[in-house]
């Protein structure tokens, strides 16, 4: 109940505009992978060129090796939900979530509006999509509500019954539009708990897309960051922040976000930068963890001000900047530092050791990531 | 295309069916005009030709417009219509601000009367209307063929519901401003609502200028018809055997609404389509 | 939803104009179209039901009671029977075939790439057109000699037809006017429709195993356009019920009295024959038909917000 699938240069364009270029991935079967980048980088056509609902430019995608542009989406044993849950309104709950399986396993007379049901010999395949209905409900936990429409259910209950609707067939892949973009912050948590248990649960391949990074660095196995068609860096949730390939990624990943500052004006302002950093220009990027408030052992000095703090209860964030003019950020615990007045001198060390370093067009300098890259096979 | 699962048929077998259709639809037209420019000979042979072979040019235009009064039912059209929008949107406009925007006594019941009166044709106070009309000697004349019109309770309901989503703190700006209501209403709210009056309007004017029922009720001098009234009345005289200035009468008559459909269509299909009654 | 300005005044000061309003604005501005509703639609509607229990003719000076004496004798009319159920006819013409075909068109021109707004315009032209004209037109398409349908059913090897004069057909003939400029309304309503259904719903159609084109419009197109086709039924119902137009220029309600329809009896019975009473009897009669259509309308309006 699990598939692999392969993207080979796919590429999409709109008249004149491309919207996907040259895109490969490999997805492991039973993984769940999400495609993450801010809106109009293609991840949501990437998507439907993966379900068949929108035809690709060029490339091949194929399910467990085998190729399925041929196939309208109904064939490719795929099941997606979507952001607007996309619920047939005329429908009830139960209606919903049996609609795959009636497509499937009635005849066409059957499947006749009003008149269907006085076909004969399909009271078998009635009673079997009855109660594969009861268990995908019951699985999502709306089996109370199979004989409401959709538009007297609250948002996160339309999810739920969108999620059935995927389940209730069993297919090998999952696929997820930003499925959690219209509920509100809570019930997003609770969700994205929900949709990870139930990958584990079903242990079939999710492809899950979200312009939200939290949402893809809590719930993925792999993360596939996506810019301008293109995607930029693939890898587990802890080497896209530990380690990211571009400086794009690098800013897109992490909350708040990565401080950069020109190889330049980290020697002015330190000396002891000057062995460690390259000869040629780069941008050094420091996440607030690093960036610590108190003189420590192996770091470098740098003088600063204080721009402003902000509070977050069980952290804060202390907001800096140099004497040439960069910024960076300071993550500390509450209590810890002693809140002086914006404008006030606040010295900041960075750790003596090579950070992050990128080149003028955003591409990792330091060293190349090991691990894999979005381009395997 | 990207969006291949919605329900298409093949483009070809819909432009096939559509243009046949669409001939259907037009040929009345057609048959206006060209009967209108050709001989009345021609007609009474067992032969249909699509184009005159006696073509007689604008002779039945000028006997439409010299021996039928045909311009003076376009100008009664215009003064009956024009009249009664006028006075519609004078007197509707200022009840539906009132019932918008207001809080007073009865207003519930006065949104009642207008719902009720809402689902009322013409047909059903007419007879009363008639009389009422004839007791102060006012049947045949411009006034009798507007008088019932001049309140419109679906320009009450439709401005109403317009005025409703107006922003308050605009109007309450220009009461801050000084500004006495009537003027806040004509100047302030009126014209950021143009479109539903823009809407309206044609709703008025096609549903006035094509109306055959009231005018054949009160009005009897030639001088006074309206178009449809005229045209019937012209119709019966002749007993209808000049077709050909019958239908350049036909074609003056409703040349005006569509032409006007054809310049302003986006407002005619909303300002026609809106009500669902009528 | 916007509150209302006045806000209910405290009884306290009359204050600056923009923080209370005194109610008289509110009635200044109400009256004309109040003492106008009152005028031409309550009050005679009221002397209206009230004629209907009176014998007043036109013209004669007294009048007497006679209680449900119209009403009673509408129920031995034949006329007026045979022109009710006329005008149900004509309804259960006009009303199913002008929405189908309207469904059909717009389903059509939906479906297309290119010349949307061509055909919309041309099958919306008979909706503008003035009624009367175009009924003259008809009379002579559908003319039992010269008329070019019976010219083109001769050309065919056909035997002529005269529509107007026969009456089996006459009434058909008549409804086939109506569909003609009723059609591209109802046409106008469902592209509406379905240019609100969202394209989302047909990809989770796909999805699902909605293969084919018919699968997806009985299971998606259609029912989503069920609200909007309880809107164009209706609404086609009330406009073909009201027919009087075609009737009064190109039949006059015969041959036979096979073409006398509700409203085109009254208007002889009131403003012909001036028997007044009658008349009103027949108009109420009307006027609660037209109620309960309405009434229909409005739960159906009702409906159409659940989806």
């Amino acid at each position: 109940m699990t598939a692999a699938i392969e993207l080979r240069n796919i590429s999409k364009s709109f008249g004149e505009t491309q919207t996907l270029r040259d895109v490969s991935l490999s997805i492991r079967p039973g993984e769940f992978i999400s495609l993450v980048g801010p809106s109009g980088c293609g991840k949501s056509t990437l998507l439907r060129i993966l379900a068949g609902l929108a035809p690709q430019s060029g490339g091949t995608v194929s399910i467990d090796g085998a190729g399925v542009d041929h196939l309208p989406p109904s064939g490719r044993d795929i099941a997606m939900v979507f952001q607007s849950y996309a619920l047939y309104p005329h429908m009830t709950v139960g209606q919903n979530i049996a609609t795959p399986l009636r497509m499937r396993q009635l005849s066409a007379a059957a499947r006749l509006p009003l008149v269907g049901r006085l076909w004969p010999g399909q009271s078998v395949s009635r009673a079997r999509i009855g109660q594969a209905v009861a268990q995908a409900a019951r699985l999502v936990e709306i089996e109370a509500m199979l004989d409401r429409k959709p538009a007297a259910l609250s948002g996160g209950q339309r999810q739920r019954v969108a999620l059935a609707r995927a389940i209730v067939r069993r297919p090998r892949v999952f696929l997820m539009d930003e499925p959690l973009s219209n509920l509100d912050a809570r019930l997003r948590v609770t969700m994205r708990a929900e949709i990870a248990a139930l990958h584990r649960r079903l242990g079939a391949t999710f492809v899950y897309v979200t312009h939200d990074q939290v949402e893809a660095m809590t719930m993925s196995d792999r993360v596939a960051v996506m810019m301008d068609g293109e995607i930029v860096q693939c890898a587990a949730p802890t080497q896209l922040y530990d380690n990211p390939r571009d400086l794009r990624v690098a800013r897109f990943i992490g909350t708040p976000e990565i401080a950069t500052i020109s190889s330049d004006e980290l020697i002015a302002a330190n000396q002891g930068f000057a062995p460690i950093l390259p000869r040629d220009p780069a941008i050094a990027a420091f996440r607030p963890e690093s960036v610590s408030l108190a003189p420590a052992p192996e770091h470098l000095q740098l003088p600063a001000t204080l721009e402003r703090v902000e509070q977050l209860g069980h952290e804060i964030l202390v907001f800096l900047r140099l004497a040439g003019g960069a910024r960076l950020t300071a993550r500390a615990v509450a209590g810890q530092v002693p809140i002086s007045p914006a404008g006030q001198r606040l010295d900041l060390w960075l750790p003596r050791r090579t950070p992050m370093l990128f080149d003028a067009s955003g591409a990792r300098m330091d060293k190349a990531p090991q691990h894999e890259l979005a381009h395997a096979g | 295309m990207n969006t291949p699962y919605r329900f298409r048929p093949g483009q070809i077998l819909a432009h096939v069916i559509l243009l046949f259709l669409a001939f259907l639809f037009l040929f009345p037209f057609y048959v206006m005009i060209v009967t209108s420019v050709r001989s009345p000979q021609e007609l009474f042979v067992p032969q249909f030709r699509w184009l005159p072979q006696q073509f007689t040019g604008l002779q039945y235009y000028i006997q439409a417009l010299t021996e039928i009064p045909a311009l003076t039912f376009l100008k009664n059209g215009v003064i009956v219509s024009g009249g009664i929008l006028l006075v519609q949107l004078l007197t509707a406009i200022p009840c539906a601000y009132a019932l918008a925007k207001f809080q007073f006594r009865g207003r519930d019941l006065l949104f009642a009367l207008v719902l009720f009166s809402l689902t009322v044709p013409i047909q059903a106070p007419a007879l009363p209307l008639f009389l009422g009309l004839n007791a102060i000697g006012a049947i045949d004349s411009y006034f009798a063929a507007m008088a019932p019109f001049f309140l419109s309770v679906f320009a009450i309901f439709l401005f109403r519901q317009t005025f409703r989503s107006y922003p308050d703190e605009i109007i309450q700006a220009a009461r801050l401003d000084g500004m006495p209501e009537w003027a806040i209403l004509w100047t302030v709210v009126v014209p950021g609502c143009l479109p539903s009056v823009a809407a309206f309007s044609v709703f008025s004017v096609t549903a006035h200028w094509n109306d055959l029922y009231w005018p054949m009720v009160v009005i009897r001098s030639t001088d006074l018809m309206t178009p449809p009234l005229g045209l019937s009345f012209f119709a019966d005289s002749e007993s209808g055997a000049n077709y050909g200035a019958l239908m350049a009468t036909a074609t003056i008559l409703t040349a005006p609404l569509m032409l006007g459909f054809l310049l302003a269509q986006r407002h005619f299909v909303r300002g026609i389509t809106m009500t669902g009654v009528k | 939803m916007p509150a209302d300005l006045s806000l209910h005044a405290p009884k306290a000061q009359p204050g600056r104009l923009g923080a209370v309003l005194p109610p008289r604005i509110a009635y200044g501005l109400a009256a004309p179209a109040v003492l106008l509703l009152v005028a031409t639609v309550i009050a005679p509607i009221l002397v209206m039901i009230a004629l209907s229990f009176t014998d007043y003719r036109f013209g004669e000076a007294g009048l007497r009671w006679t209680g449900l004496g119209n009403y009673l004798q509408l129920l031995d009319d034949r006329t007026f029977k045979r022109a009710l159920w006329n005008t149900f006819a004509y309804v259960a013409m006009v009303a199913p075939a002008s929405v189908l075909l309207g469904l059909f068109l717009a389903v059509l021109i939906d479906a297309l790439d290119r010349g949307q707004r061509f055909y919309r315009l041309v099958f919306f032209l008979p909706v503008t057109a003035t009624l009367v004209a175009m009924a003259m037109v008809w009379k002579y398409l559908l003319h039992g000699t010269i008329g070019p349908f019976n010219l083109m059913l001769q050309s065919l090897g056909l035997p002529s037809l005269d529509v107007f004069g026969d009456r089996d057909l006459a009434l058909a003939g008549l409804a086939a006017i109506n569909v003609w400029s009723l059609a591209g309304f109802n046409m106008v309503l469902f592209s509406a429709g379905l240019t609100g259904v969202p394209q989302d719903l047909y990809d989770a159609a796909a999805m699902d195993g909605m293969d084919s084109r018919l699968d997806r419009f009985l299971n998606v197109t259609l029912p989503l356009l069920g609200p909007t086709t309880l809107f164009a039924v209706v609404t086609s119902t009330i406009t073909a019920f009201k027919v009087f137009d075609t009737v009064a220029v190109v039949t006059r309600g015969g041959p036979r009295g096979s073409t006398d329809v509700l409203l085109y009896t009254t208007y002889l019975e009131g403003f012909s024959y001036f028997r007044m009473g009658s008349a009103a009897a027949m108009t109420v009669v009307f006027l609660a038909i037209m109620m309960v259509f309405a009434w229909i309308q409005a739960r159906v309006l009702d409906r159409k917000v659940h989806y």
